[in-house]
């Protein structure tokens, strides 16, 4: 079950085991590998509404095993925009697929200056590495 | 030197042992992290261990200076419970130690026994209730009202819960209890003639969460449910049922009448009164509700050579693991007692389980007609159809007529004054399947005598 | 094995339910009459018997063996006790008979309230609690009246809870409205008092805690705990689920609580029937005896016994009626089995369990090396790292030694964890055999780790799919648009 461990180059990543990915003012935001592998393999996503606002530091849904829950925290604020259907149907391909078709959802972001607090791989590898 | 206790095993020599092992010189070491000034420096004030004879002695003698139904008195008690006969079938499967000494089945492979029993029970209420879904138990019929409350808040995002007065006072009770912790607020609809009327509920139910109605009602009349649900799901309450299991034998199931969660007291089917406990309350909703239901839930699946089995599921919901984020805080629940449900309701099969209601139903007409007729008194609600119970005004206090009733051998029911401020001459009189027509004569006979 | 409802035949039944020809039953109202009978079970009796025999020997209890589940306290359940518990007079009475009709069930919870408050060292108690968690959650209404009726309700609204702490205690902060604030656990397995100081304030209202702790270790610190409670004017609350270690030995009220809540099924000896019922008396200091719910079981001063509903300042009612009668009659009759010697059970609890830790903490790791109370929590950390063998492989493992496995993955904060937990059951023969069991499978971890991770090899069924079973929620029979699985 689930992918081999993979930390992307091209992502901006938060403490909490979340990355973003920038494409012009909207991101699209999921869960690192390391969250997936400690959860196990995801059996559900609580999702936010489409449209509802999220906000840095603060958690924006759930992602559930069968032992264990754990809130999804927004590395940028914004507004939703999408939520992936494909997780919500098929939870386990976070697990298979974290950074390509386990993204979690879409947002316009409302503050773009909070990218630069971001981790890149390097800074985030040392979170990691700290675990 | 005291003898060695019954249940304990340790020998003098198995003590030296196990203490040499561990590296200590006595068993007061064991205790060094307790600090002198909290430890007891005295025995515990407690009377002397008894053996075995000797408790089966004391207790036998409380017991004794109890008045059970059916021994020397006649009862026609009930009032939330009931004394319906509860076949020696379910102490036999109670009984087994497999099922009588086990925890919680979080290990499946040892447990497969009582999850498939779960399952089954889950099955059983679902069936009766019209329901898709339904927890392994809950504590009685109050706490799952509570409990029903704090799913109808989180699936609304509303704080306001309609109870109507003709609602288990016990159940308001309990409700109110646990209101403010939820930031709920409880409002009360009266009874009109001993129902509620559907308008005026519609109007209440207006914002609130859930509403929360009896069927049958506190006083045994039948509640106009169907129309009542309308006004609950009209305002975007959810309509919640507190129903009594045995009438839906006769009585049409809350899921096929709209109503989004049925709840209620299990222990006319299949537990002993035991002075109110312990019993099973059954909590069931519909699908959409399953992600909030409190509680143990038991799923189906398949183990590892593609056999069916049992598990415990949707854990994530519970408090061991979503902790202060959970549905609810139960853990322990009432899981022998809601075998004694699945036990019980088996024994009965539909056919069983429609004749009894049917039973209840004539005996309860006969019961009024004997009250009315041979004791001269009045019925409360005469309009209303009933089930099991029904409510009789006895020209003075009620109080009084059970103490006077009760000196001639017979229990005539529950005061309702008790509960009820303008009801203090009134009694609520209950008829199961355990009365016989000559048993209705006699409290019709005791009641013309002390109501004259 | 086959469903009930799939050796259901219609027609067959087990019941016969008295009939009267000559008594009509009246019509009840269409609309609200049954339209489709409820498709329970078509039985002779016999199967039905045959049945739930057959179930329950697909379980395993107390009865059947050695079950070391920490945190539950899984001690013999004294036969005596059921034989009490059906006497006529206890479980054919009505709770709303008149107490002149009740006085022997009046008596005997007015004598275990009495035994309760001394085994707690205590001034008042409730029976009427349910259970241990709903015991908590009374509890937290009394401190939320406490503080009310002083004044001081919407300054103090947060409750300090260890992280070592069973989840109950989390969710009962949240159905009484209050906030948690979490503290974390030191070295030693103590309350990180350190932390603990920053947290605790004027808005501070109640400590929750378990001590000993679910990590099987009493807290080395609690007199400097209880100073910063009571110092910042907050009331301490005492989880009863470990009271199994202390009884006669040291009192929570005497450690500083001002609550306790007894879980009579695991210290007391109510059989925990597959997951319940339970009882959850709490114990209070006089300050807070006003509040308790009603009725409160008295003595009277004509030496009868009654229900006392006069109380101004109670809480309410937490659940119908007195609580669980015929679960005070197990515990009280128990109790009275014991007397002082209760000390000797709790005595043994604790010897048990550092015997049995003696012999396994060189194979598995020791999270804390203490002596524990009456059980502690090992991590198959190592096994897991080196062998790739969990927790829960050495759980599955260890059924096919003929055990039922330890607590696992609890406390949350050890990785890995096992909590094992003998109690005062149990000889030496037995507590040997399963330390046997577990140096064997630590061996086994390493040198043919299959046994582990295909176990268990001889139970009913196989390793079970609890991933499959939230992915396709299956949790009530098909009945025609059946089951896709084949019964057996």
């Amino acid at each position: 079950m689930g992918a081999a461990e993979s930390y992307p180059e091209d992502l901006k990543y938060h403490s909490e085991h979340d990355w973003a990915r920038l494409e012009g003012d909207e991101a699209v935001l999921g869960v690192t590998w390391f969250a997936a592998d400690a959860l196990g393999e995801l059996v559900h996503f609580e999702t936010p509404e489409v449209g509802a606002s999220v906000t840095k530091d603060q958690s924006y849904g759930e992602v559930e095993s069968v032992k264990a829950v754990s809130d999804v925290i927004a590395p940028l604020s914004g507004e939703v925009l999408e939520v992936n259907q494909q997780v919500v149907d098929a939870p386990e391909t976070v697990n298979d697929d974290p950074y390509g078709n386990g993204w979690l959802i879409r947002i316009r972001l409302s503050s773009p200056d909070e990218v630069g607090g971001l981790l890149d791989l390097e800074a985030y590898k040392q979170v990691l590495a700290s675990q | 030197m005291t003898h060695a206790h019954p249940f304990l095993a340790l020998t003098d020599s198995d003590k030296e042992e196990m203490l040499a092992a561990v590296g200590v010189s006595s068993v007061e070491e064991l205790f060094r992290d307790i600090p002198q000034a909290m430890r007891l420096q005295r025995d515990l004030d407690l009377e002397p261990a008894l053996s075995e004879q000797e408790v089966f002695a004391h207790l036998s003698e409380l017991a004794a200076r109890n008045v059970p139904a059916g021994g020397q008195e006649l009862s026609f008690l009930g009032a939330g419970i009931y004394d319906h006969y509860v076949p020696a079938v379910v102490d036999a499967v109670l009984q087994r130690g497999e099922f009588l000494t086990a925890y919680t089945p979080y290990q499946p492979e040892m447990s497969q026994g009582v999850l498939q029993a779960i399952f089954e029970y889950q099955t059983a209420i679902c069936e009766l209730t019209g329901m898709d879904v339904s927890n392994a138990s809950g504590y009685d019929g109050t706490t799952v009202a509570a409990d029903a409350c704090f799913v109808a808040k989180h699936a609304t995002g509303r704080s306001k819960v309609v109870v109507t007065e003709a609602t288990n006072p016990q159940v308001r009770q309990v409700v109110k209890t646990y209101a403010p912790g939820f930031g709920l607020e409880i409002v009360e609809v009266p009874h009109r003639d001993g129902v509620t009327d559907a308008e005026e509920l519609a109007r209440a139910a207006e914002d609130a969460a859930a509403v929360i109605f009896q069927q049958p009602n506190f006083f045994g009349c039948l509640e106009p449910a169907p129309d009542l649900a309308a006004a609950a799901s009209d305002a975007g309450a959810l309509a919640i049922v507190h129903a009594d299991p045995l009438s839906l034998g006769v009585l049409e199931a809350p899921g096929r009448y709209g109503a989004s969660m049925a709840i209620g007291e299990g222990q006319g089917a299949g537990n002993f009164p035991s002075y109110g406990g312990p019993h099973y309350g059954f909590i069931a909703a519909r699908e959409e509700f399953i992600r909030r239901m409190p509680g143990r839930i038991v799923g189906e699946t398949v183990d590892a050579a593609g056999e069916r089995g049992y598990v415990l599921t949707l854990q994530t919901r519970e408090q061991h693991i979503r902790r202060e984020k959970a549905t609810s805080n139960i853990t322990t629940n009432q899981t022998l007692l809601a075998l004694g449900g699945l036990v019980y309701l088996t024994w009965l099969g539909p056919q069983g389980l429609r004749e009894l209601g049917e039973t209840c139903l004539s005996l309860g007409a006969y019961a009024k007609q004997r009250l009315v007729e041979q004791a001269g008194l009045e019925l409360v609600f005469s309009n209303q159809a009933t089930f099991k119970e029904f409510a009789v005004r006895v020209g003075r206090n009620a109080r009084e007529v059970v103490a006077a009733a009760r000196e001639r051998g017979v229990h005539p029911g529950y005061a309702l004054g008790r509960d009820y401020a303008e009801m203090d001459d009134v009694l609520l009189v209950a008829v199961t399947e355990r009365r016989t027509p000559d048993e209705i004569d006699r409290l019709a006979e005791v009641l013309a005598e002390v109501t004259a | 094995m086959k469903l009930i409802y799939e050796k259901s035949q219609p027609g067959r039944r087990a019941s016969a339910i008295p009939r009267y020809e000559k008594l009509p039953a009246p019509e009840v109202p269409p609309e609200l009459r049954r339209a489709e009978p409820p498709r329970l079970p078509e039985v002779p009796e016999f199967e039905l018997v045959r049945h739930f025999t057959e179930l329950s020997t697909r379980n395993f209890g107390v009865d059947t063996g050695f079950y070391p589940l920490g945190s539950c306290t899984m001690k013999y359940n004294p036969r005596i006790n059921e034989r009490l518990a059906a006497l006529p007079g206890f479980a054919a009475l009505h709770p709303l008979q008149e107490e002149d009709g009740a006085q022997g069930a009046l008596e005997l919870m007015w004598r275990l309230q009495e035994i309760l408050a001394e085994v707690t060292g205590l001034d008042a108690v409730s029976l009427q609690p349910a259970a241990g968690s709903q015991g908590e959650l009374t509890g937290l209404m009394l401190v939320r009246a406490y503080f009310a009726a002083k004044g001081e309700g919407e300054q103090r609204r947060k409750v300090v809870i260890p992280d070592t702490a069973h989840g109950t205690n989390p969710a009962s902060v949240t159905m009484t409205g209050y906030e948690l604030t979490p503290v974390k656990t030191d070295p030693r397995g103590n309350i990180d008092v350190e932390d603990l100081r920053g947290k605790v304030d004027e808005h501070t209202a109640a400590l929750m805690l378990t001590n000993p702790s679910t990590l099987g270790l009493f807290d080395e610190n609690i007199e400097e705990i209880e100073r910063i409670f009571h110092d910042a004017g907050a009331l301490m609350y005492y989880d009863g689920a470990n009271l199994n270690a202390v009884c006669g030995i040291s009192r929570p009220g005497d450690m500083g609580f001002d609550i306790v809540h007894i879980n009579l099924h695991k210290t007391f000896s109510q059989p925990h029937g597959g997951g319940g019922p339970g009882g959850g008396p709490i114990a209070v200091r006089k300050l807070l005896e006003p509040f308790l719910p009603v009725p409160a079981v008295v003595h009277r001063e004509d030496g009868s016994f009654g229900l006392d509903y006069d109380r101004p300042q109670t809480i309410g009612k937490v659940r119908a009626f007195t609580g669980p009668f015929g679960v005070f009659v197990r515990s009280y009759a128990y109790i009275r089995m014991w007397g002082p010697r209760l000390r000797e059970m709790s005595e043994a609890a604790v010897l048990n369990a550092n015997y049995v830790l003696a012999r396994l903490k060189d194979a598995y790791d020791l999270p804390f090396d203490r002596l524990c109370m009456h059980e502690f929590v090992l991590s198959a950390r190592t096994l897991k790292r080196e062998h790739d063998s969990t927790a829960l492989d050495v759980a599955k493992r260890l059924m096919d030694y003929g055990f039922h496995p330890p607590t696992i993955y609890f406390p949350l904060i050890v990785p890995e964890a096992l909590m094992i937990e003998p109690t005062e059951t149990e000889t030496k023969e037995t507590l040997d055999t399963f330390c046997e069991a577990m140096l064997a499978i630590a061996r086994e971890a390493a040198e043919e780790p299959a046994l582990l991770k295909d176990a268990p090899h001889n139970r009913p069924v196989r390793r079970l799919d609890e991933v499959g079973a939230v992915k396709r929620l299956i949790v009530k029979y098909g009945f025609e648009d059946a089951p896709a699985t084949t019964a057996v």
